[in-house]
């Protein structure tokens, strides 16, 4: 697994306070992680924070799922 | 009681006679105070009167550039905004048959959109520290209406649908958004108001007199103080009973 998805993974554990296997590629933050839409949000700014890049409201939308956020950080940064 | 040593605050309109007293409020409570304005001779004055623990932070809520970057100046400044209150607002009375259309945008620019917008300024930072109060001064005729006041009315009435909105979203993160809902009171604005105009309007209050600014420095404190921390979504009228819910 590259760099970028370990530190996104972790993100999300910490955040959501899932276990790392329910983290896979296709997890939806919300369907399968247990987020609510303001989790989302904050998974967002802290994946900005975290690889020091602009998320803009658009394209946060469009990240539902672990694979989505994985895809648009490493593409971003 | 309400000890608010270590929190910062952010307040519009602290070259008013309201903003200016509920800095001084929040500020004896031990807060940091990021004073806001358009005018900076009187905020100098202000932080001068305050001493330490006050930053001026000038701003002209018209201009949307100067609001967006209003939030990053005060959190640079203190360090962070676990506090703001949206205080600053204008009038621009005019019938409703004759009010221009710039008449109503610069009223609900300045009232209604820079509240908005400094609201998601500091939310970032608020929603991380998993703590922030934030205090929308809004005014009995949002609730009441007014003739000649159709925009600003509708620009504090809305002040109160979208801090219960926004009070929804955020309050399992520890942010409380209320407003508190002035009647008439004692300021510059008021002054203005002729002895016939002013004997008028002491009949609609039931506490027989005008406001005074500390009486809503006194409001916003309490919502702002940790003990506050249940109160979310809710108007705090200050009024005299002039209008009761």
């Amino acid at each position: 697994m590259s760099d970028v998805a370990d530190r996104v993974k972790k993100i999300v554990v910490e955040h959501l306070g899932v276990e790392e296997d329910k983290v896979t590629e296709n997890a939806s933050f919300i369907d399968d992680l247990g987020a609510d839409s303001l989790d989302t949000v904050e998974l967002v700014m802290a994946f900005e924070e975290e690889f020091g890049i602009e998320i803009p409201d658009d394209a946060a939308e469009t990240i539902q799922t672990f694979g989505d956020a994985v895809k648009f950080i490493q593409e971003a940064s | 009681m309400f000890d608010l040593t270590g929190k910062c605050a952010l307040i519009t309109g602290a070259s008013g006679g309201i903003g200016g007293e509920i800095a001084k409020a929040l500020h004896a409570a031990g807060a940091t105070v990021g004073l806001s304005g358009t005018r900076v001779e009187p905020l100098e004055a202000l932080a001068a009167e305050l001493g330490e623990r006050a930053h001026v932070l000038p701003c002209n809520l018209s201009d949307a550039e100067a609001v967006a970057a209003l939030p990053k100046q005060a959190a640079d400044a203190m360090g962070a905004v676990d506090i703001l209150v949206n205080n600053a607002g204008i009038t621009r009375d005019n019938l409703f048959m004759r009010m221009s259309d710039d008449e109503w945008q610069s009223v609900i620019d300045v009232n209604l959109t820079s509240t908005f917008k400094l609201c998601k300024g500091v939310l970032r930072g608020m929603m991380k520290a998993r703590w922030g109060r934030i205090i929308n001064i809004s005014s009995v005729v949002g609730a009441t209406g007014n003739p000649g006041q159709g925009n600003y009315a509708a620009s504090k009435a809305g002040m109160i649908g979208m801090s219960k909105s926004l009070a929804y979203e955020v309050a399992s993160r520890g942010i409380t958004v209320n407003a508190v809902a002035p009647g008439f009171i004692t300021t510059a604005m008021t002054d203005k108001l002729t002895d016939d105009q002013k004997s008028g309007i002491l009949t609609q209050v039931p506490a027989g007199r005008m406001g005074e600014a500390n009486e809503i420095a006194a409001a916003v404190l309490y919502l702002a103080s940790p003990e506050a921390a249940y109160v979310t979504g809710s108007t705090l009228h200050v009024n005299g009973g002039m209008a009761m819910f």
